[in-house]
C-alpha cells in the first residue's frame, strides 16, 4: 500500500479581491509575480524543496490559468507515477453537491484523495504568499513535540499585530490561547496560515465539524482542537515571509526585488524557485534603451527607459517610452513616447502611444476606496488603453478601452473603466 | 511523419580553437539561451518527426547533460522518441566513429528496425529554422535518390570550409567538391540530407564493406553520377557555427530585429532544456545598449553590442563592448572586455583588460570562485 509520510494540500480557490482588476479572470495564486513567477510557484517550491512530492491543489475561483500553469507538475519536478501533483477541483456528489465554502471545508470533501496515500501528517497551505520555507524542519519541530497540530508563526511588530491571527504560547512553544484581530494584542506572534496536522487528528476534527458552515481552519478547527486539550505548538519563523493579499503589498513585495541585495533573494543557488517558462529567449535593450534598478523577464524588448521596475516576459517597451515604479507583466506591449508611473499592468495588456500613466493629484478611489488606493494605476489582464490618454492615480481599468471612454482624453484620479471580469 | 531524424553531432573542429576543448560543437551556446543542437532538434520536433537519433563521439559531455531529457523538445513519447547513441564496443566492433558514414553504419540495426521509410540527416552546429517536410515532398517529387538541402553563400563568403555544389537546370547537383581551395559557386550543402531509408542502409553497408566511412566524399561525391542526387535551395536564414569567426557572427546576428523576429517571435519558436533562473537584474550603475541579455544575469555597469548568456555577473565600472560571455561568467569590478569571446564558468578578477586587437579573442581562465 502507498504511504507517504507527509502530504501537502495547497488551498489556491480564493479570488483575493483585494487585488481588484488583477484576479478579474485568474484566481490570485496565479497572478504574476517578480518578473517571471506566479505566486503560487513560492509555495509549490518549497514543497519539492522540503522533500514534499505529493501535493494536491484545491482550486476554485477562475481555474485555468492555475490548471495550465500547474500541468502535470513538470516544473516543479512533481510530475510522479506515485504522488505528484493533483488538481483538485469541488465536484459533484450524489447527495449535498456544494462548493468549497471554508478552508477546512475544501480540504473535508477531499478526503478521499489524502486516504489514498495514508499519510502520517498533513500540512495545510496557502497559495497567496511569498515565502522560502523547509517544511520539513517544521515537521522535525512537530515530531519532537509530540504535537497534534503545528502552526507556523512569525513574529510581527506589536503594533501591527491587531491585523494578524495571533497566538500566545508558553516558553515551550506550547500554544495557550490565540486571538483574531486583537485590539490590544497579547503576543506578536502571528499565525501564517501554514499548518501541520497529525493525520488522525485531523480527520477526526473534520468529520466532528462536517456540519460547520463555512468550516474554516482558523475559525474553526484549530479552536475546536484546542478545546479537546490537543497538543497544539506555535512553530516560529523567522525569515521573509510576505502576504501579497493588497494592492499595496503586492507592489512592495515586487519593488523589494529590486534592492540590490534583497531581502527575499532569487539569485540563491540554494532553495531554488520554479516555474513554468514558456518563453526562454534572451531579453533584447536597443541602442537608445535606458534600463536601471530594474529586473527583466526573458524574451522582453526594451527600447525605451525603465527605472525602478519589474517587468515580466515577453514585453515589449516602445521607443521614448518612460516606465517608473511600475509592474508590468508577461505579454504587455507598451508604445512609443508614453509616460508610466507607479502602476501594475497585468498580462497581455496593449497600452497606446503617448499616454500619461499615474499622474496628477491623488484622490480617492469612487468604486472601491480600500482596494484601489497608494496611488497606484491598476490595469487588468489583455486590456486595451488607447493612444493619447491620461490616466490619474487610484484609478483601475479592465476590458478593451477606447478614446470614448476617456472625456476629453482624460480619466481622473480616483476613477475606474470597468469592461470586462468579474470585479467587485 | 514519414521520416526519422538523425543528428550528427560527433565531431571537433580545430577552428573553434580552445571553444571546443571543453564541449562537442552541437553543445556550443548560442543567441543567449540556445544551444546549438536546438536548432536541429526543435526543426525535427517541428516538423512532426518523432523519433531522431543523435550521434556523438567527441566530448560529448556537456552535450550529453544537455539532452539529459527529452521533454523540452517534446520527444520521450510511447511512439518514437530520443536516443542518444555514443559510440560502443560490441562483439563485432571496437572502433570510434571513423566517419559520418560510419557513425550510422555503426548503429544500422536502430536504421533498420524503424518502419519509416525516409531518413532526414542533418549536422548539430547549423543555426536554421526548416519545415523538413518541405524538402521530403520536394525530393518525392524529384524523384530524387538523395537531396541535398543548399544555401547560396553571399558574396565574398569564403565557402572553402564548406561542401560547394553546382546543380543544372532541374537541380541535379552536377558538382560536388568538399572544402574546396578555390570554387567557382557560392552555393554551398547545408549539411541537411533526404534519402530513402533503404537506400541509406543499402549505402551504408556497400561502404563499410569498402572501408569507406565519410558520408560526404564516400557517398554523395561517389556515387554523385550514378544515383539522382538534388539539391533544394533554402533562402531563409542558416549559419554554421565552426569556426570561431562564423561563431562570433550568428551570436551577433542574433542582435539584429529581423534575425531576432523569425528566431525569437515567429513559430514554430525553438526549444532549449529550461534551467529555472530568476530574470536579469539590472542594478545602480547598469548602462545596457544594444545587448542581448539571458536570465540570471546581475549587471551593475556598462554593456554594449554583446551577447551575455544565461548567469553572468558584470560588476561595478566594467566596460563589456562587442563581445560574447558564455554562461556563468563572474566579471569582476574595473574590467574592461573588448571583441572577445568569454569560455563559459570563467571567473575574471578584478581590474582584468581583454581586448581582441586583430580579431576575436577567446578568454580562458581558471581562478577561483569565491562563493559568498
Amino acid at each position: 500500500m502507498i504511504r507517504k509520510e507527509m502530504i501537502a494540500m495547497l488551498l489556491a480557490g480564493g479570488q483575493g479581491s483585494r487585488l481588484g482588476v488583477l484576479t478579474a479572470s485568474v484566481a490570485k495564486p496565479a497572478v504574476a509575480f517578480g518578473g517571471k513567477y506566479r505566486i503560487i510557484d513560492f509555495p509549490l517550491s518549497n514543497c519539492i524543496n522540503s522533500g514534499i512530492d505529493t501535493v494536491g491543489v484545491l482550486t476554485q475561483y477562475q481555474p485555468l490559468r492555475l490548471n495550465t500553469h500547474i500541468g502535470i507538475g513538470i516544473p516543479w519536478d512533481l510530475d510522479r507515477n506515485n504522488g505528484g501533483v493533483t488538481v483538485l477541483p469541488p465536484y459533484e456528489k450524489s447527495d449535498n453537491s456544494e462548493w468549497y465554502s471554508g478552508t477546512a471545508n475544501a480540504i473535508f470533501q477531499n478526503m478521499n484523495y489524502m486516504e489514498g496515500y495514508n499519510p502520517e501528517y498533513v500540512l495545510i497551505l496557502s497559495g497567496d504568499h511569498i515565502y522560502k520555507m523547509d517544511y520539513e524542519v517544521m515537521l522535525d519541530f512537530h515530531k519532537e513535540n509530540h504535537a497534534d497540530v503545528t502552526i507556523a508563526t512569525m513574529p510581527v511588530p506589536l503594533s501591527e499585530a491587531s491585523r494578524f491571527g495571533i497566538v500566545i504560547a508558553d516558553e515551550d512553544k506550547k500554544i495557550m490561547d490565540f486571538e483574531e484581530k486583537p485590539k490590544e494584542p497579547r503576543s506578536n506572534l502571528a499565525s501564517m496560515g501554514i499548518y501541520i496536522f497529525s493525520w488522525k487528528v485531523l480527520k477526526e476534527a473534520l468529520y466532528a465539524m462536517k456540519d460547520q458552515s463555512g468550516c474554516d481552519f482558523g475559525k474553526h478547527i484549530i479552536p475546536y482542537c484546542h478545546s479537546k486539550g490537543q497538543r497544539l505548538f506555535a512553530y516560529e519563523y523567522n525569515g521573509y515571509w510576505k502576504d501579497v493579499g493588497t494592492l499595496g503589498s503586492y507592489w512592495e513585495a515586487n519593488m523589494e526585488l529590486i534592492d540590490l541585495i534583497p531581502e527575499f533573494n532569487l539569485y540563491e543557488e540554494y532553495w531554488k524557485i520554479y516555474t513554468k517558462s514558456d518563453i526562454i529567449e534572451p531579453q533584447y535593450l536597443s541602442p537608445e534603451s535606458f534600463v536601471e534598478r530594474s529586473i527583466i523577464g526573458e524574451g522582453s524588448e526594451i527600447f525605451g527607459e525603465v527605472r525602478n521596475s519589474v517587468v515580466g516576459a515577453g514585453v515589449t517597451i516602445g521607443k521614448g517610452t518612460v516606465v517608473r515604479d511600475s509592474i508590468i507583466m508577461k505579454g504587455a506591449h507598451i508604445g512609443e513616447n508614453t509616460y508610466i508611473e507607479k502602476s501594475i499592468i497585468a498580462e497581455g495588456c496593449t497600452i497606446g502611444s503617448n499616454v500619461r500613466l499615474g499622474i496628477g493629484d491623488e484622490a480617492p478611489n469612487k468604486l472601491n476606496a480600500s482596494i484601489y488606493s497608494f496611488g497606484l494605476v491598476t490595469i487588468g489582464e489583455d486590456s486595451v488603453v488607447p493612444d493619447n490618454v491620461s490616466i490619474g492615480k487610484n484609478t483601475a481599468i479592465s476590458g478593451v478601452t477606447d478614446k470614448g471612454d476617456y472625456p476629453d482624453g482624460n480619466l481622473a484620479s480616483g476613477e475606474v473603466i470597468i469592461k470586462a471580469g468579474d470585479v467587485i | 511523419m514519414k521520416a526519422i531524424g538523425i543528428i550528427l553531432a560527433g565531431g571537433n573542429n580545430s577552428r573553434m580553437q580552445e571553444l571546443s576543448n571543453k564541449r562537442a560543437i552541437a553543445a556550443m551556446p548560442v543567441g543567449g539561451s540556445y544551444r546549438s543542437i536546438d536548432f536541429a532538434l526543435s526543426n525535427m520536433s517541428s516538423s512532426h518527426i518523432q523519433t531522431v537519433a543523435v550521434l556523438t563521439q567527441y566530448s560529448a559531455r556537456s552535450l550529453n547533460e544537455h539532452l539529459s531529457s527529452s521533454k523540452w523538445w517534446d520527444f520521450g513519447r510511447k511512439q518514437g522518441g530520443l536516443f542518444v547513441f555514443n559510440p560502443t564496443v560490441t562483439v563485432d566492433n571496437s572502433w570510434w566513429y571513423r566517419g559520418t558514414a560510419d557513425a550510422m553504419y555503426q548503429n544500422i540495426s536502430f536504421l533498420k528496425k524503424r518502419h519509416e521509410p525516409y531518413v532526414i540527416i542533418t549536422s548539430g552546429d547549423c543555426v536554421y529554422k526548416m519545415d523538413y517536410n518541405k524538402v521530403l515532398d520536394y525530393h518525392i517529387e524529384k524523384k530524387a535518390d538523395i537531396t541535398v538541402v543548399c544555401k547560396d553563400m553571399e558574396p565574398g563568403v569564403d565557402v572553402s570550409r564548406f561542401g560547394v555544389v553546382r546543380m543544372n537546370e532541374d537541380a541535379r547537383i552536377i558538382e560536388f567538391e568538399e572544402k574546396p581551395m578555390v570554387s567557382r559557386s557560392n552555393t554551398v550543402s547545408a549539411g541537411i540530407y533526404v534519402v530513402r531509408r533503404r537506400q541509406l542502409i543499402e549505402m551504408l553497408e556497400r561502404s563499410a564493406a569498402e572501408d569507406r566511412w565519410d558520408f560526404v566524399t564516400d557517398i554523395l561525391i561517389r556515387y554523385k553520377n550514378m544515383k539522382q542526387i538534388y539539391g533544394y535551395k533554402m533562402k531563409e536564414y542558416w549559419n554554421n557555427i565552426a569556426t570561431v569567426e562564423s561563431y562570433y557572427q550568428t551570436n551577433m546576428d542574433f542582435l539584429k530585429p529581423e534575425v531576432r523576429r523569425y528566431f525569437f517571435q515567429e513559430e514554430p519558436k525553438i526549444c532549449s532544456k529550461v534551467d529555472d533562473l530568476p530574470p536579469a537584474k539590472y542594478n545602480v550603475g547598469s548602462d545596457v545598449h544594444n545587448s542581448l541579455i539571458a536570465s540570471g544575469c546581475i549587471i551593475n555597469s556598462k554593456v554594449e553590442n554583446s551577447v551575455l548568456f544565461k548567469k553572468v555577473f558584470v560588476g561595478k565600472n566594467c566596460v563589456i563592448r562587442n563581445s560574447i560571455i558564455l554562461n556563468d561568467v563572474y566579471i569582476g569590478d574595473n574590467t574592461h572586455i573588448e571583441n572577445c569571446i568569454v569560455e563559459s564558468r570563467d571567473t575574471l578578477k578584478a581590474n582584468t583588460y581583454y581586448c581582441g586587437d586583430n580579431g576575436i579573442k577567446i578568454v580562458y581562465e581558471n581562478n577561483e570562485r569565491y562563493v559568498l
